[in-house]
């Protein structure tokens, strides 16, 4: 144990920034001691991206001060903030696909050092890959790694650059179960090493395990200023909503009821035409949610897009209320009394250049009740609406406004109107709160669990583990295709989900 | 803050109109330049202009009757291009439409003229319809691209009406021109009262504008189609048939070209087809100038009954100028495609500013 005060690397000062309208940081005070990492939290909008965009030299604050390593720094540019040691890793990698590793090392390195001369860089690599325990193929190419590789793929090219401080913006959001732990494990060894982390996120239970101290931020200002041993995710998540929120999900038992969904030996082709779900089964009865977890991009998409009918499905059968749906469509499926929220609620869920209203009258436009002889009843369309985005807390300024203009959570609770009220009682619900803050996220489970309780039948597919297990009275895991595992609410063990997710079979002995 | 808002709200349709017309006075100046170097005084020869699209009543009526093929295949296009296909075949459905009201007006040329004109109209819809909708069913159900097709479809249009005239509706007689004989007065579309060449055509195109605008707006068939225009994928998803609804959008446009085919014939003052001189010659390129007055209107059926007028006034005008300043007629050619060019540039530039204006709102709110 340290007594003596430890310098802080990084101190940002009274940082203040003005957007038109906004005040997206309002006199921030922020720090970073080595060896430690400290947690940024906050909802879309409060700030973090603002004041990590200052830090690294993408935008300059109005007000207040950068002193790193006991200097004031004055960072105009991301080369500014690497030649000082400060590094970030974005979410989106910043990566060339088509390089190796190396390649992509030497990239940004420019001057004497010619593409052309690789053996210094890679020994170099060697050792600080070594140094680091980060294993990754220096000679395999980018797109040839998977997405854990190409993440220390990124942290040793900050690496290499010697920084001193790094900022991670929510570099768990696409890894799996077994490759947070990977990381963690390298996070842990930078800290060792007196490297000093910024750590984005929105996963409180990450922020918690991994953080030496926490910021919250709220609307633009520091709303709390915490460390994980004094406290919890519902203190935190109140910092960063305003509100008490809750996470454990009341979830009452429900009579269960008669199979809405049933789904035999499907069989659907992916866009490359290969077998992208392959033979799987599946029942989904009254008053249950039934969680379908798995990593990204094993065969969720192509199921839920099969079961609406937006994709051919090769052969299997698809019975909706115990009628078998013999030529899939849209519309035949919505007949049947079965509404999907998709997964990609811009590309197929709203018309971003569509009013509110229209968007939400995208389904029912042309039912007797909205229409005659083929005009629209528009003075029946803004009461409905009216009504929907009340009843649904959609923010919006009016009826009329674009639906582009909403934020990420209010065009989630948009399409979750229309289709919750559509009377349908078999939901399909597709990645229903991946980019929405938390509030928002609240609402929606509360609307889940309400339909559940009101006997709807809802097949949840979820790449969050978190939802699926806070949500789900049985759980599905789903790899290459297939349904890997099956577990009930009161059976459900998160290392053994883990292990089906990521493929490892055999049996943790419990 | 709430009035600033609006008044940010109320410029957008300003900017709308605005680039456009500031694209035009650009395209004009350029112009003047060309005007210029032939030894012409650009002065003279915009005033002349000016004068010959509305300098009296007479102009006036000639700049609205040019304007009505302008306004109906433009309005064809807004249908089109808001439901996200690009209809380039405008002149092959004004054919389409001549071609098919001519041969209904031999065949039944007895009827009352109460009757006729509209049925001959109704007809002349048909062909378009037909034309339209025949690169529609390519694009939708084979995924040929329908900007290929309908320009296609315009030279096999083109053709047809040159073979048809060549013999089989070819005025009887020693001298072989290549025109139909003076089609039934049951079918001439009657002048509007004031002495002028205006016509009742005119109507028939404001109407028709304002059924689109309607459409577009108010029914169920617009909000698929503009559903279609926008993003393909949430109409599939939200029942609707993107396959039919991209048919249906061409075959409206093509019928809104094949009216003014109509109308090119029975409105004329020969009142005949006639293809002597090329395709081009009968359809004054409305085919394609309909396109530029439709972009110069925002794709908006409404605005674009002044944005063909606007158009149809520089091209009667165009006319004068010539006269008056003695330039080549390739010259008037070469300022309208410059003015084409011009208004269809900058709606890369009014869509950024429209955007600007409104995701600044989105920061306020």
């Amino acid at each position: 144990m340290q007594t003596e005060p430890v310098a802080p690397m990084l101190e940002m000062r009274c940082i203040s920034k003005r957007f038109p309208g906004v005040m997206a940081n309002d006199s921030v005070d922020f720090t970073v001691l080595p060896g430690t990492v400290h947690s940024l939290l906050g909802e879309n909008g409060a700030g973090k991206s603002t004041l990590m965009k200052i830090l690294y030299g993408l935008c300059r604050q109005d007000s207040g001060s950068i002193h790193f390593e006991g200097k004031e720094v004055d960072i105009s540019s991301p080369s500014k903030a690497i030649s000082h040691g400060i590094g970030m890793i974005h979410q989106h990698f910043m990566l060339v696909p088509t390089l190796t590793v190396a390649e992509n090392v030497a990239l940004g390195l420019g001057g004497r050092y010619g593409i052309s001369d690789m053996r210094p860089i890679k020994k170099r690599l060697s050792e600080v890959s070594e140094r680091y325990g980060l294993k990754v193929n220096h000679d395999a190419l980018i797109w040839q790694l998977a997405v854990g590789e190409r993440q220390r793929a990124e942290i040793l090219k900050a690496l290499y650059r010697d920084v001193k401080l790094l900022i991670l913006d929510e570099p768990t959001a696409v890894l799996t179960r077994n490759e947070v732990d990977d990381l963690f494990v390298t996070l842990r060894q930078l800290t060792a090493d007196g490297k000093g982390l910024i750590l984005i996120s929105h996963k409180l239970h990450e922020v918690i395990a991994l953080s030496d101290e926490i910021t919250v931020l709220r609307d633009g200002k520091v709303s709390g200023h915490t460390r994980p041993k004094e406290t919890t995710r519902d203190q935190l998540a109140q910092l960063m909503v305003g509100r008490p929120v809750s996470f454990t999900r009341e979830v009452a038992s429900v009579g269960i009821g008669d199979v809405k969904l049933a789904i035999k030996d499907l069989i659907v082709r992916g866009d490359r035409e290969t077998v992208t779900v392959n033979n799987l089964s599946l029942q989904v009865r009254g008053g249950e949610i039934v969680g379908v977890a798995g990593v990204s991009g094993n065969g969720q998409r192509e199921l839920a897009e099969a079961i609406f009918g937006l994709r051919p499905n090769e052969s299997g059968e698809i019975c909706i209320n115990g009628v078998r749906v013999v030529k899939p469509s849209p519309k035949a499926i919505r007949a049947c009394g079965l509404a999907y929220v998709p997964e990609e609620r811009m590309r197929d869920g709203v018309i971003a250049d569509f009013t509110v209203t229209e968007n939400l009258m995208l389904v029912d436009y042309d039912s007797e009740s909205f229409a005659t002889k083929g005009f629209l009843k528009l003075r029946a369309f803004q009461q409905r609406c009216a009504e929907l985005v009340k009843n649904f807390a959609v923010k919006t300024a009016t009826l009329e406004s674009k639906t582009r203009q909403l934020s990420g959570g209010n065009i989630q609770k948009l399409v979750i109107a229309r289709e919750f009220s559509s009377g349908a009682d078999t939901l399909v619900v597709a990645q229903p709160t991946r980019g929405v803050d938390i509030g928002a996220s609240e609402y929606i489970h509360e609307q889940l669990l309400l339909r559940r309780r009101n006997g709807s039948a809802i097949l949840l597919i979820s790449e969050d583990l978190d939802e699926v297990i806070a949500l789900s009275d049985r759980i599905l895991v789903i790899l290459g295709g297939r349904i890997v595992g099956e577990v009930s609410r009161q059976d459900v063990n998160v290392q053994q989900l883990g292990l089906w997710m990521s493929g490892v079979h055999d049996q943790v002995s419990a | 803050m709430t009035t600033k808002l609006n008044a940010r709200h109320r410029l957008i349709p300003l900017v709308s109109m605005g680039i456009p017309l500031l694209s035009v006075i650009g395209a004009l100046g350029i112009g003047s330049l060309l005007l210029a170097a032939f030894g012409a005084n650009p002065f003279v020869g915009y005033r002349e202009m000016f004068l010959g699209g509305f300098g009296d009543i007479d102009a006036i009526a000639d700049t609205l009757v040019k304007s009505i093929p302008l306004l109906l295949v433009g309005v064809g296009i807004c249908l089109a291009f808001r439901t996200g296909v690009v209809n380039i075949g405008g002149e092959g459905q004004i054919l389409a439409g001549a071609i098919l009201s001519t041969l209904a007006a031999l065949a039944i040329p007895n009827t009352p003229r109460v009757f006729l004109v509209p049925i001959l109209l109704i007809v002349g819809g048909l062909g378009g319809a037909i034309w339209g909708a025949i690169p529609g069913a390519l694009k939708a159900y084979v995924g040929v691209n329908e900007i290929l097709s309908t320009i296609m479809m315009n030279i096999v249009a083109g053709h047809l009406l040159s073979f048809l005239l060549e013999g089989l509706i070819i005025e009887p007689g020693e001298i072989r021109i290549q025109q139909t004989k003076r089609l039934t007065e049951n079918s001439d579309i009657p002048l509007l009262p004031g002495g002028t060449r205006l016509h009742f055509g005119i109507i028939v195109a404001v109407f028709v504008a304002v059924v689109a605008y309607v459409v577009l707006k108010r029914t169920t068939l617009g909000m698929r189609l503009r559903a279609v225009g926008h993003n393909q994928d949430a109409a599939r998803y939200a029942g609707m048939s993107v396959q039919n609804n991209i048919v249906l959008a061409l075959a409206l446009s093509g019928a809104c070209a094949g009216v003014a085919g109509a109308l090119l014939v029975f409105g004329s003052e020969s009142h005949r087809l006639i293809g002597e001189g090329g395709a081009a010659a009968f359809t004054q390129s409305a085919g394609f100038n309909g396109i530029v007055a439709a972009l110069f209107g925002g794709l908006n059926p409404l605005l674009t009954i002044p944005a063909s007028f606007l158009f149809g006034g520089m091209l009667i005008g165009g006319i004068e100028m010539q006269r008056a300043v003695q330039v080549p007629s390739a010259l008037i050619i070469a300022l309208n495609g410059i003015v084409v060019i011009f208004v269809v540039s900058s709606f890369r530039l009014k869509r950024k500013l429209e955007q600007a204006m409104t995701s600044s709102d989105r920061d306020r709110a």
